[in-house]
């Protein structure tokens, strides 16, 4: 027993995971700030923060691009190869955007879109004193940090048990987030009791499965479960098992059918900013999980999962279309929208013909794919979530659809930006979202999947119509009289930079596709 | 010793809480059902790393305890968030967002 218990000094290579670190380390200064700086210093000094510890990140991450620097690190706990710096890349990028939502004041006439008081009850006399001092929630910038930094963990992770780690780190910041909605604050009370309700039994589920792979391969490592499961022996219940079980805990998180209920209420309670940087970088940092997952320690028994996750694609854009078609309200729309996104991105997913980039060296194979999928998507989101907060009433956002109308008459650049986010959702040429489709489709069909790439082209006309729908309002209807309190604010400069580099983006991905699909394609070698 | 009795005792335990999680209503009872399925993961892991002979699976359990103490912290603040705002943590009164 002696030899157990002796414990050997972790090596870690700090450089390498930089990005992880120093956001991590940002995080726990904002709460410092948070404990120790005067308030009225502590809005700058929580943006100063954020800004710098994401933007380090970027740099570190910068300067340590490439193959030569890529290894798996920490013990062989976290695998910092291709695919996570891409990833990382993209992460920290949005999260940068997300950042400058969070920080909008201008929109709601100098106060951000979080709550003065969360423990105040709605509409008593604690938070009309506490909104009428100006009091705020600077946490808000922390607890994004954490969850940045439990992203960028998730998808480098290389093993079950900091996978399960990473998944709370990055969960439990969220739940809070999504309750702090300024207006209309029972809807965010309910959107944070469902989330954290069912993003805690999804974990929980999660962490079963990863019990049983552990029982099957006595590791929680990816690369003895991979061993494991190249060598059958007479425990595949526990395999199977176990596999379906860490799948659920995934396909929660990217939002996929059917475990994808609670996106829209959580989309449609949560803060605007908060739903814009969920959106994105959660389901990045989840399917990114999900690639290395499957591809990785159970690329073996690909031919189990392949069939499963290929109708689990087909299900999700197939019920994020139909209900994105009957849904009344913009913030449901993109929620149901990114349902629908899930399921192409799964497209690549099972179009997995090699482990360790999906494909040959230089096809777009599955992680390339979903590299450039996500890129498309996260500027246009972040960009069409912008937009959302600009539509306001007399209390808040208004999100019905009704209130939408003749928006892009009376503000052409703004109907102009959110056509080309909807266009670019829809996948139509020449913008970013058709370089997505057409990466994860190609990806999809050299895996021999032609009859998923057919299913997901005939479900992407259909998602077409509901985004063309947002347009043909905006531009085709008179606005009803009832409506009248609508009106469209000006945001601050960080909104307006956040729509104009999403549509910028939109628009340059789509027409020089080259040099995104390049980076994607020299950083998908997933390393075992 | 026969470690599938603790195995097949741990998806007992795991299942008490999912049924649990699905028919209760009280939003505090769903939630001491994720801590049982979470202690569930706990005994599945301790009996497999006897089962193996290596101690990765008790050093996990560590993990999960403390990540399900974290889960407390958060998941109670919000459920004494809403049983401020509507003298109830019953689930079923959180309808609001719908279609």
């Amino acid at each position: 027993m002696t030899t157990l218990l002796e414990i050997a000094a972790p090596t870690i290579e700090y450089r390498l995971l930089g990005p992880v670190l120093i956001v991590f380390v940002g995080a726990c200064l904002g709460v410092l700030i948070e404990a120790l700086v005067p308030r009225h210093l502590r809005d700058e000094g929580q943006l100063i923060v954020t800004g710098v510890s994401l933007l380090g990140a970027l740099f570190v991450l910068w300067r340590t691009w490439g193959p030569d620097w890529r290894s798996v690190g920490a013990m062989g706990a976290v695998s910092v190869d291709g695919p996570t710096q891409a990833i990382w890349l993209l992460i920290l990028v949005f999260a940068l955007l997300s950042a400058l939502l969070f920080a909008e004041r201008r929109l709601s006439s100098g106060v951000t879109s979080f709550t003065p008081m969360a423990a105040a009850v709605p509409n008593s006399t604690l938070e009309r004193e506490a909104a009428a001092a100006r009091v705020e929630h600077t946490e808000v910038f922390p607890l994004l940090l954490f969850a940045v930094s439990g992203m960028l963990l998730f998808p480098a992770a290389n093993d079950l048990l900091t996978m399960f780690v990473a998944l709370e780190i990055l969960s439990l910041p969220l739940y809070l987030l999504s309750g702090l909605a300024r207006y209309r604050r029972l809807l965010s009370h309910e959107a944070a009791l469902k989330y954290f309700l069912l993003g805690s039994l999804s974990s929980a589920i999660f962490l079963f499965g990863a019990a049983l792979l552990y029982g099957y391969s006595g590791s929680f490592t990816f690369s003895v479960i991979d061993a494991a499961v190249a060598t059958p022996t007479e425990h595949d219940t526990l395999l199977v098992t176990g596999m379906v079980m860490l799948m659920v805990g995934l396909l929660f998180k990217i939002g996929a059918v059917p475990f994808h209920s609670w996106t829209p209420d959580v989309y449609q309670g949560a803060p605007t900013p908060v739903t814009a940087f969920m959106a994105v970088c959660t389901k990045l940092a989840a399917i990114g999980a999900l690639l290395r997952l499957l591809f990785v320690a159970l690329g073996g028994s690909r031919w189990e999962w392949q069939p499963v996750v290929a109708g689990i694609s087909v299900l999700t854009m197939l019920v994020g279309a139909v209900l994105a078609i009957v849904s009344r309200d913009i913030k449901r729309l993109l929620a149901y929208s990114s349902v629908t996104h899930a399921g192409f991105l799964l497209t690549a997913v099972v179009g997995a013909s090699t482990m360790t980039t999906g494909l040959p060296v230089g096809q777009i194979g599955s992680a390339a794919a979903i590299v450039v999928y996500m890129a498309a998507y996260g500027f246009a989101t972040l960009g069409a979530f912008g937009i959302v907060m600009m539509v306001r009433g007399v209390a808040g956002e208004r999100n019905d659809l009704s209130a939408w109308q003749g928006i892009g008459r009376r503000h052409p650049w703004i109907g102009a930006a959110m056509t080309l986010f909807m266009l670019s959702f829809a996948g139509i040429p020449p913008t970013a979202g058709f370089i997505g489709k057409w990466a994860v489709f190609s990806a999809a069909w050299r895996g021999g999947y032609w009859w998923l790439v057919l299913i997901a082209v005939i479900l992407s006309l259909v998602a077409a119509y509901f985004y063309l729908r947002v347009v043909a309002v905006m531009f085709f209807s008179e606005p009803a009289t009832e409506v009248s309190d609508v009106h469209v604010v000006m945001p601050g400069l960080g909104t307006t930079v956040v729509i104009a580099v999403g549509a910028v983006m939109s628009v340059l991905l789509g027409i020089l596709p080259g040099w995104i699909v390049d980076l994607a394609a020299s950083a998908s070698q997933l390393l075992r | 010793m026969n470690p599938n009795y603790y195995v097949v005792l741990a998806a007992i335990l795991f299942t008490i809480g999912i049924v649990g999680f699905l028919v209760r209503r009280n939003a505090l009872v769903l939630f001491m059902s994720v801590e049982l399925m979470l202690n569930a993961c706990n005994l599945l892991l301790v009996s497999f790393s006897r089962v193996h002979g290596n101690l990765d699976g008790q050093a996990a359990s560590f993990f999960v305890m403390v990540v399900a103490a974290a889960e407390v912290v958060v998941g109670l603040s919000i459920i004494v968030m809403i049983y401020r705002a509507r003298h109830s943590a019953n689930v079923d009164n959180e309808n609001l967002l719908r279609y």
